[in-house]
C-alpha cells in the first residue's frame, strides 16, 4: 500500500527527511532472542557468531536460545532456482515451529539472505492466507510439527544497532586513529536483501540505510560516501557458485573498490555474510591478476563484519574472534586503532600450538 | 497441460512481483547484472506481461533468464512495486519444469548446481560446508581460505569445541533426525520432483536427443 500522505502534504525537505525516517523505523525487541546462524558465516567467519552471542549475553545481559536443531533456510539453493519457493517456505516454518516449541517469539537472523527470504514468507503469507495453510499442511505432513510467525523478527545488525550506545559505554577501543586523533574512514556496506527487497524492514530503508552508519557513528568512526555505495557486492548465487559466470562477482565488487579508492577508506564494515567474503576476497584476487590495489598507501582495505567491529570495540583478542580467517590482512588497522596482539598467536591453536604447516602459513603472509 | 504462460501466473510470487509493469525501464537502469551482460529486465517483463506462449518458450530455452543476480536492487526502485527479480525466479523454475532449460549453456548448468548446493543441503543441513569448498577448485578463495579448508578441525575447532560434532555451535554436526526432517519436506513439497526433472531432462540432451529449437 502507497503512502500517499507524503506526496499530498506539503512539506520542508527537513520535515520530510523526518518523515521519510519515521516511515523506516522498526520495531527491535528487548531481550529473549531465538538466534538462527547463517551457513557463509559460519563458514567463512567461524568466530563471529559466537562472538556475537557472547556480547549479547555477557555484555548485554541478554538471554539468547541457540537450536542444534535448526538448518540452513536453503536460501542459496532457492536464488539459484534449485529449491521450489513451496520447499524453502516449509524449511522456515519448520524454524518457527522449533522456535515455538521453546517457547520464544523474538527471531534474530544471522544471514541477511535469510533475513530477506523469511521476510519474503512472511509477507507471501500476509497477502495469501491460504498460501500460509498450505505449508502448514506441508510442515505436519513432513515432521508433524506447528509454528507461529514470530512477534518480532530482526537481522542480527539490527540488535547492535538497538544496543549500539550500550556497547559505546562499556567501549575499550574507539574507531579513531591512534596517531592523528582522526575518526576512522569506514565504508558501510549493507547486504542488499537486508532493506532492497522489504525496505520497511531495514533501519533506514534502501537508500539511506542507518542499521551500520549507526554502529559506526556510536564508536567515534565517520561514514564514507561514494558513488557505488549501494552497490551489489556481486555475489549474485548462481553467478558466483559456477566457474564459468564468476567474472560477474568479481566484475561488480571491483566496481565499488574502484568508487570508494579514491575516499581513502580506512575500513569495510559489512552486515552480510557473503558480501563481506567477497569483498575480502576479491582483492586479493584483484592484486593476483592485475595488481590492483585499493586501499591508501598501496594497502589492502580491511573488511569486517558488524560483530567483529563490536568485537574490536569491546577489546575481545583479534585471534579470538577470527579475524585470522579474512584474506586481507587486519594487522594495519589494528595498529591504527592501537589494539595490540600477539603475532605469534595467528594461525596458532588455543595452546599456541601453530595450525598446519610452516610453509603454508608463511604462503599466506 | 497449462500453457507456459499460465503456469507462470499460477506461482504464487507472481501477483507481488508482477503487477502492473509500465515498462519505464527504471529495472534495467539500477541492474548490475545489465551492466554485466546484454541483459534488460524491462523486455523480460514485457514479454511476461504480454504472455505470448511462443515469446516465452523462446526466453525460456536462452540464457538471457540466466543472467539476472538476484540482488534485488530492482525491487526498491521501480514505481510499481513490481519485482522483476522474482519474476526471473518463476521463469527459471517454469523453465526447468518443463525441459527448457537444457536448450542453453547457462540453463544446462542447473545439473551443477543441484549436484553441488542442492546436495550440499540434503547431506550436511548447511548450503555450504567447509569440506565442500574445495581449494583447488576456488583458487579466488586464496591462501587463508586453503589453509582453513586444510586443516578444518584445527581452525574450525579454535572457535568451537563443537565444530562437527552435534549439539548447537559453529558449523555443528547436523543432527540424523533434523536431516530426515529436511528430505522429507523436500520430498512433499515438490524439491525432489524438480530434481528428478532436472536429472533426468540433462541426460536427455546428453544423449543428443535436443536440439536448440527442436
Amino acid at each position: 500500500m502507497i503512502n500517499t500522505s507524503r506526496f499530498t502534504r506539503h512539506v520542508s525537505r527537513k520535515s520530510g527527511m523526518i518523515h521519510y525516517w519515521r516511515d523506516y523505523q522498526k520495531e527491535i525487541a528487548e531481550d529473549e532472542f531465538f538466534y538462527v546462524r547463517s551457513c557463509i558465516r559460519q563458514n567463512f567467519f567461524p568466530g563471529a557468531e559466537n562472538l556475537f552471542i557472547d556480547i549479547l549475553r555477557n555484555k548485554l545481559g541478554k538471554k539468547v536460545f541457540e537450536d542444534a536443531d535448526h538448518t540452513t533456510c536453503t536460501g542459496i539453493g532457492y536464488h539459484s532456482d534449485i529449491v521450489p519457493i513451496e520447499t524453502t517456505m516449509t524449511v522456515i516454518a519448520r524454524q518457527f515451529a522449533l522456535m515455538k516449541e521453546r517457547g520464544y517469539r523474538n527471531l534474530v537472523i544471522s544471514c541477511v539472505t535469510s533475513f530477506g527470504l523469511y521476510s519474503e514468507i512472511l509477507d507471501l503469507w500476509k497477502h495469501d492466507p491460504a498460501l500460509k495453510t498450505k505449508i502448514e499442511g506441508y510442515l505436519s505432513e513432513a515432521t508433524g510439527r506447528s509454528f507461529d510467525e514470530p512477534a518480532n523478527m530482526v537481522h542480527a545488525s539490527d540488535i547492535l544497532y538497538k544496543f549500539r550506545y550500550e556497547i559505546a559505554e562499556q567501549a575499550v577501543n574507539r574507531l579513531v586513529n591512534n596517531e592523528t586523533g582522526l575518526p576512522l574512514r569506514v565504508v558501510d556496506h549493507i547486504g542488499c536483501h537486508y532493506a532492497k527487497t522489504f525496505p520497511e524492514r531495514g533501519i533506514g530503508g534502501s537508500e539511506f540505510p542507518q542499521v551500520l552508519t549507526g554502529l559506526i557513528k556510536a564508536w567515534g568512526g565517520e561514514t564514507v560516501d561514494y558513488p557505488e555505495r549501494r552497490h551489489c557486492c556481486g555475489f549474485g548465487f548462481r553467478q558466483y557458485i559456477l566457474q564459468s559466470s564468476r567474472g560477474y562477482s568479481i566484475s561488480h565488487s571491483r566496481t565499488k573498490l574502484e568508487s570508494m579508492m579514491p575516499y581513502e577508506p580506512d575500513l569495510i564494515v559489512a552486515n552480510c555474510p557473503g558480501c563481506a567474503m567477497f569483498l575480502d576476497r576479491w582483492q586479493y584476487t584483484l592484486e593476483e591478476t592485475d595488481g590492483s590495489v585499493y586501499g591508501p598507501g598501496r594497502t589492502k582495505i580491511p573488511v569486517v563484519t558488524h560483530e567483529e567491529l563490536a568485537g574490536l570495540v569491546l577489546g575481545y583478542d583479534p585471534w579470538e574472534i577470527g579475524l585470522q580467517t579474512h584474506q586481507v590482512p587486519v594487522e594495519g588497522l589494528l595498529d591504527k586503532i592501537g589494539i595490540r596482539y600477539d603475532p605469534e598467536k595467528k594461525y596458532a591453536d588455543r595452546q599456541g600450538k601453530l595450525i598446519g604447516d610452516t610453509v603454508a602459513v608463511t604462503a599466506i603472509v | 497441460m497449462e500453457s507456459v504462460s499460465q503456469q507462470i501466473k499460477s506461482d504464487p510470487r507472481y501477483p507481488e512481483a508482477c503487477q502492473s509493469c509500465m515498462n519505464c525501464g527504471v529495472c534495467t537502469a539500477i541492474c548490475p547484472a545489465a551492466g554485466y551482460y546484454s541483459y534488460d529486465p524491462r523486455m523480460i517483463m514485457n514479454l511476461v506481461t504480454e504472455g505470448d506462449n511462443a515469446m516465452l518458450t523462446e526466453i525460456m530455452s536462452e540464457d538471457v533468464i540466466w543472467y539476472c543476480g538476484q540482488c534485488m536492487s530492482c525491487k526498491p526502485r521501480c514505481p510499481r512495486g513490481n519485482i522483476p527479480g522474482v519474476v526471473i525466479q518463476i521463469l527459471r523454475m517454469v523453465s526447468q519444469r518443463n525441459g527448457l532449460f537444457v536448450r542453453s549453456a547457462m540453463g544446462r548448468e542447473q545439473l551443477a548446481v543441484k549436484r553441488s548446493i542442492g546436495h550440499n543441503i540434503l547431506e550436511t543441513g548447511y548450503c555450504i560446508h567447509p569440506t565442500r569448498v574445495n581449494p583447488a577448485m576456488h583458487p579466488e578463495q586464496g591462501p587463508v581460505w586453503a589453509w582453513m579448508s586444510d586443516n578444518a578441525d584445527e581452525v574450525y575447532g579454535r572457535f568451537d569445541s563443537n565444530y562437527n560434532r552435534e549439539g548447537p555451535g559453529n558449523m555443528r554436526k547436523i543432527n540424523r533426525k533434523s536431516l530426515d526432517e529436511l528430505d522429507r519436506i523436500f520430498e512433499v513439497t515438490g524439491c525432489k520432483k524438480l530434481w528428478d526433472t532436472i536429472e533426468s531432462e540433462s541426460e536427455k540432451r546428453i544423449d543428443g536427443r535436443f536440439t536448440k529449437y527442436d
